[in-house]
């Protein structure tokens, strides 16, 4: 269990927060809600609607599409926000390899949240833009 | 077994210190739920509760008198009818006709709101008319793990001495003060200590917290404070927009209005830096903008710490419970079971723990009496299918009948109603059992869980103000989603439902 304030800290050392000051870092943590899976728990469930956006706190997940392992993410990144952009049901279920702590932001306050900060969404976008060179190279 | 719950107790004080397969804690709605549950089961058990009458955090709380759930003494379903329990969220469960929809009867008509002490009358009469033993005045103190014979026991020692079961049921509410370690923090009332209205008569009220507790102290002393200052890091929500039970609800927007229009009322985005003395009692609140960091300070004659509660579970983190989030509640299976520590499992506002699937950010009512009472009966039924050998009904359905069936279920089950996305009506289909109702269960276990192939049944909503069924296949291991068409007027027995469901059972070979 953590405190919000325990939270903003913690979300001060994610790349994707580095940007914001601490009194908006108070309201990141009191706008998320945590929520904790046991290992083995679905967290992100492929072709089920009307998911979140996640941050992971601590723990590590699998991205598994059709059973098959693709990716694991750990501390500091994000999933969930590609079927909220885009308005379709994930494709992957993301699953806990071991007990997991994450920020949860449903789906319809995502847009909301990125439009009041924008310094968010810069570092989001940098982040996808490494996971999209990560998976061009992958491909050649 | 050492004792029984029949052996040996007086009336007045049963349960005494001793063995008991099964130990509940509390004496709120969601432990006289889960104990009437047990017993309908033939479960036995130990109620014990510190308190000394039944009503839990109702005999207490709201301050301002008037619950935020409804009981609609008039509505489109016969009052002693399942469907009923729709439109009474506040009512325990039972079989028997003279313990359903009790509060309807004790609530003097001014409001479709109970007052306090008309939900306190609510849960005492099903107590009494249920005849559900607790042991009052036994207070539980700490926990610890023990070997036994047949394998691991927990020891609840309490003040009347120590009981040992195989599991545990704690239903201890969400209730015990909790504030930041904010500096300055200290020298404050907290929500807990709110005194009655007229004391705040002409003061300058400084409210820290924008959720329900913030707005009901705010609505309840309009009247009486000079200003009312609320402010919290983050934006209020409310139920109006969220189109769900998310945000302050709409009995307490007032002070929003008055907000709006100037009148008195500031509602704040800013984080508290710190609290300290201002001289002749008041107080000199130091706040940041969340916008803009800037700093902002406000002098109060009073100054309430509108911010939360947390659960009571004592030692039992120590014990390996894990915890989460602002309010503490416990890590749990979708079984309401600890994560951690098998065989230690929660009942009554506790529950809201557990999010199920959370579509479009609305959660279950879990933490409402509409909702935990539905998952009191089905944690019994569970632990009396898993840790007893009872055997579930499972009536079986003819195929002819699973159409008209499921509309009725999607029509007017109230677990579904009130349970949105989180209960589900499950069927099942096997070529040896033929297709067999197997009754109400939390959702991900239908989703996550090997069975065979079946459909489970639950209401959604998408937080637009839409309402509709959802239908979840599962065949040969995998599960869809299937979404019917939502209806201006709720009614999901339309043609168009007809054909959209018969579709989805054909999925699992249901023809009708």
């Amino acid at each position: 269990m953590a405190t919000r304030e325990e939270i903003a800290d913690t979300l001060a050392g994610f790349a994707m927060f580095a940007d914001l000051s601490t009194a908006q870092l108070q309201q990141v943590a009191h706008t998320f809600d945590e929520a904790v899976y046991p290992e083995g728990e679905r967290i992100l469930r492929q072709g089920l609607t009307g998911s979140g956006f996640f941050v992971i706190l601590d723990g590590e997940a699998a991205i598994v599409v059709d059973g098959q392992q693709r990716a694991t993410l750990g501390r500091g990144e994000f999933f969930g926000e590609v079927s909220i952009l885009l308005g379709e049901p994930p494709v992957a279920d993301v699953v806990a390899l071991r007990p997991m702590r994450c920020l949860v932001l449903s789906g319809p306050a995502v847009e909301a949240f990125l439009v009041a900060h924008p310094r968010v969404m810069y570092r989001m976008l940098q982040a996808q833009a490494r996971r999209l060179r990560n998976a061009n190279r992958w491909r050649s | 077994m050492a004792a029984s719950s029949n052996a040996g107790s007086a009336p007045e004080r049963p349960f005494p210190p001793g063995d008991y397969p099964v130990v509940v804690v509390g004496s709120g709605p969601g432990a006289l739920q889960t104990s009437y549950a047990l017993r309908r089961l033939g479960i036995e058990h130990a109620v014990l509760s510190a308190d000394s009458s039944p009503g839990g955090m109702f005999r207490r709380w709201p301050f301002f008198q008037r619950l935020l759930s409804w009981t609609k003494p008039y509505a489109p379903a016969d009052r002693a009818s399942r469907a009923f329990e729709r439109y009474d969220w506040n009512s325990l469960l039972a079989d028997e006709p003279d313990l359903r929809a009790i509060q309807v009867d004790l609530m003097d008509g001014s409001s479709e709101f109970p007052s306090r002490p008309e939900m306190e009358r609510n849960l005492a009469a099903f107590a009494d008319r249920a005849a559900i033993r607790i042991r009052h005045g036994c207070r539980w103190e700490s926990t610890r793990r023990e070997d036994g014979p047949d394998g691991g026991r927990f020891v609840l020692v309490t003040s009347d001495g120590e009981y040992r079961c195989r599991d545990a049921i704690f239903a201890v509410g969400v209730a015990e003060p909790w504030r930041p370690d904010t500096p300055g923090m200290d020298l404050v009332a907290h929500y807990a200590d709110t005194r009655p209205a007229e004391t705040y008569a002409d003061k300058r009220l400084f409210i820290i917290g924008k959720q329900n507790s913030g707005f009901e102290l705010a609505s309840g002393l309009l009247q009486w404070a000079r200003r009312i200052v609320l402010a919290s890091p983050s934006p209020a929500k409310l139920s109006v927009n969220t189109h769900s039970l998310v945000g302050v609800r709409a009995r307490y927007v007032q002070p929003f209005e008055d907000h709006n229009l100037g009148g008195g009322v500031s509602i704040l985005d800013a984080s508290l830096d710190h609290i300290e003395r201002a001289g002749d009692g008041a107080f000199r609140v130091h706040l940041k903008r969340s916008d803009s960091g800037a700093a902002l300070m406000f002098e109060a004659d009073e100054v309430i710490a509108a911010t939360g509660f947390v659960t009571p579970l004592r030692d039992l983190p120590a014990l390996g419970v894990t915890t989460f989030g602002q309010s503490r509640l416990p890590a749990m299976t979708a079984w309401w079971e600890s994560t951690t520590v098998p065989g230690i499992h929660f009942a009554g506002t506790i529950t809201q723990g557990v999010a199920g699937l959370k579509k479009h950010g609305i959660p279950p009512n879990s933490g409402a009496v509409h909702g935990a009472r539905y998952n009191a009966r089905i944690l019994a039924r569970h632990l009396a299918t898993t840790r007893f050998g009872v055997a579930p009904e499972r009536p079986a359905l003819a195929a002819a009948d699973v159409l008209p069936y499921c509309l009725d279920e999607l029509s007017g089950a109230p677990e579904l109603w009130h349970q949105r996305a989180f209960l589900a009506r499950v069927l099942t289909v096997s070529p040896d059992d033929g297709i067999r109702n197997e009754g109400i269960v939390p959702l991900t276990t239908f989703l996550d869980e090997a069975g065979p192939d079946g459909v489970a049944l639950t209401i959604e909503a998408d937080g637009t103000g839409a309402i509709y069924p959802a239908v979840y296949t599962r065949r040969d291991g995998r599960t869809a989603e299937h979404l019917l068409a939502p209806h201006p007027l709720l009614d999901f027995t339309t043609m168009e439902h007809r054909r959209q469901l018969q579709d989805v059972l054909s999925v699992i070979g249901i023809s009708s």
